[in-house]
């Protein structure tokens, strides 16, 4: 019984390297050609001209904006598969990504910036939010069942308003929606509130990580062992809508990642919760770097959304190791 | 003096419109081993749940030590008082001493896993009842009557100090029954613990030291074991006729068919 306490350390270890490969080729390709060499020194020595440019101005803040996407939507997917104890949760499961479409796209209408569009997507998803939770937590206690219906219910209700703006849309708008609704990397902004986001959630989320373990038993289980159960139950609704809201608004909805990268790590055996957090926030990054890399070179210089290319790679692999361990 | 672990104040309990329980004072002190009886639908499970602070009662108030059981935090509780629950999830992910060990919680504070202290706990709350051997199985291979005492080690390792017990022999073979029945003894043994079981049958009900009959319609009846596991009380409880066979502790009830 004291193997415990390494556990699978050596794991995320290995994970954490890969996810720095996967920044380093990110910032490898694209429709600059650049050396491995090159990269190397721009790093490391940086000297200014053009290959540094390319490197620091366009490709590491994308590749940055990815990562942060990615293990932002994996923490959200393993917090709100914990509270829902459903294994379909999906950090757009509750109609976060919605509400924050549903504002972008409204925004894109009428003509706003980038700013704006921004700042309308974040009202989207707060009011969805507040909506969600006001209907469900009710006198301190949570109705589990009513949280996902109420979450679905009003994501098929953004669902209906989105293809409504879609079909008004005047034609020349009608692809930067798309791709929006896709998720698309090309108009990330700066990605350091969302670093810090995601380093907060885990600082916390780690912590409380033996009340998560405790939680996935039920919340009436949970009580009788000690833990406060609707706190911690608001608190990882709170985090997991936060960390949904600053992925939508770096890159639009990039699909599958939350559903798919905690259910891929349990199906390698981190099922523990402390370290389950920190593996999915690192498989997660490192697969939409990986993607979007992919997006944005396979037809370069057309870019791609890169929630297709999540979904793409991301089918046959989950597909794969369902297959492999029944 | 004996020392007071819990007190119920004129504790209503209902389901929907059903009131299952009316007015009912009763005061567990450390060193008793109580026997709750009553039908189906008779509001034990829901007693347990109340006196855990799990559900709330109608109206009238439960107090743990000095303090009624709200102005608890839960962990501080789940120090003092710990349940066996009748129902819950069966999907767990590790193994039998990772389910143990989640009884520890409310004890270990450490982030960096668990302490000697909390190992040591475990491995004895394991062996206690007997499922040192596979200890490291998978929780989900395991069959009814092994998770049965998992949940009770997992309790034992939680080391309450008042155990509430809802239908802790289910799914236990003659042998485990016994020997739970010998740790619950044990346990109420120390002076500090006391517990409360939901039981059906009988033949165990009469070694208990005090009786709470649960009469589903409100009514309610507490006592030693003595006094309430009469022909005339049992047959009230359970809506058919009994016979009794012996006397004192080794009466044996048995219905008439």
């Amino acid at each position: 019984m004291h193997s415990r306490v390494p556990g699978p350390l050596p794991m995320v270890v290995v994970l954490a390297c890969v996810a720095l490969g996967s920044i380093f080729i990110a910032l490898l390709f694209g429709s600059f050609p650049v050396s491995a060499m090159q990269v190397f020194d721009s790093v490391f020595f940086p000297i200014p001209g053009i290959v540094h440019d390319v490197i620091w101005r366009l490709r590491l803040p994308r590749a940055l904006a990815a990562f942060v996407c990615g293990g932002l939507l994996a923490t959200s997917g393993v917090l709100l598969q914990v509270l829902l104890r459903n294994p379909l949760a999906d950090p757009y499961i509750l109609g976060v990504s919605g509400g924050a479409a549903l504002g972008a796209l409204c925004a894109m209408l009428l003509g706003a910036g980038l700013a704006g569009l921004n700042l309308a997507a974040l009202a989207g998803a707060l009011a969805a939010i507040a909506i969600v939770f006001m209907l469900s937590f009710q006198a301190g206690d949570w109705n589990l069942h009513r949280l996902l219906l109420t979450g679905v219910v009003l994501s098929s209700g953004f669902a209906a308003l989105i293809s409504l703006i879609l079909v008004l849309a005047p034609q020349a708008q009608l692809k930067g929606m798309l791709f929006w609704l896709m998720g698309d990397l090309t108009h990330a902004g700066a990605s350091t509130p969302a670093w810090v986001l995601l380093a907060v959630l885990l600082m916390v989320f780690v912590s409380w990580s033996r009340g998560l373990n405790v939680l996935a038993l039920g919340a009436i289980k949970a009580r009788a062992l000690g833990v406060a159960a609707g706190g911690l139950q608001a608190a990882i609704y709170f985090g997991a809508a936060l960390a949904t809201v600053a992925a939508v608004l770096l890159g639009g909805s990039i699909g599958f990642v939350g559903l798919m990268v905690p259910h891929a790590l349990r199906l390698f055996g981190i099922h523990d919760h402390r370290w389950l957090l920190p593996a999915s926030a690192l498989v997660g990054g490192s697969f939409v770097v990986l993607a979007d890399t992919f997006a944005r070179t396979v037809m370069s210089p057309q870019q791609l959304p890169v929630g297709v290319f999540t979904a793409l790679i991301g089918v046959p692999v989950l597909l794969l190791l369902l297959s492999r361990r029944s | 003096m004996t020392k007071e672990l819990l007190r119920a104040e004129k504790l209503v309990m209902a389901a929907g419109a059903r009131t299952l329980c009316r007015n009912l004072d009763v005061a567990f002190e450390a060193g008793q081993l109580w026997g709750v009886l009553g039908c189906n639908g008779s509001g034990k499970t829901t007693l347990l749940h109340t006196l855990a602070g799990l559900a709330p009662a109608v109206s009238g108030r439960v107090i743990m030590g000095d303090r009624p059981l709200g102005a608890w935090s839960r962990r501080e509780l789940a120090c003092a008082l710990g349940i066996l629950l009748q129902h819950e999830e069966q999907a767990f992910w590790g193994s039998l001493a990772d389910y143990v060990m989640l009884g520890r919680y409310a004890r270990a504070r450490s982030l960096l896993g668990p302490r000697a202290e909390d190992e040591q706990a475990t491995a004895d709350a394991i062996a206690a009842f007997e499922l040192t051997a596979i200890a490291t199985q998978p929780f989900s291979t395991l069959s009814g009557g092994e998770r049965q005492r998992a949940r009770l080690a997992q309790l034992w390792a939680q080391q309450p100090g008042l155990l509430l017990l809802d239908e802790p022999l289910q799914h236990l073979d003659l042998r485990h029954q016994l020997r739970t029945l010998k740790q619950v003894r044990e346990a109420v043994q120390s002076t500090e613990r006391a517990a409360v079981m939901v039981i059906h049958d009988l033949a165990y009900a009469t070694r208990c030291d005090r009786i709470l009959m649960l009469f589903g319609d409100g009514r309610h009846a507490t006592g030693s074991a003595a006094e309430l596991l009469q022909i005339d009380n049992l047959e009230a409880l359970y809506g058919c006729r009994v016979r009794a066979f012996g006397n004192g502790a080794d009466a044996h009830f048995m219905p008439v068919i």
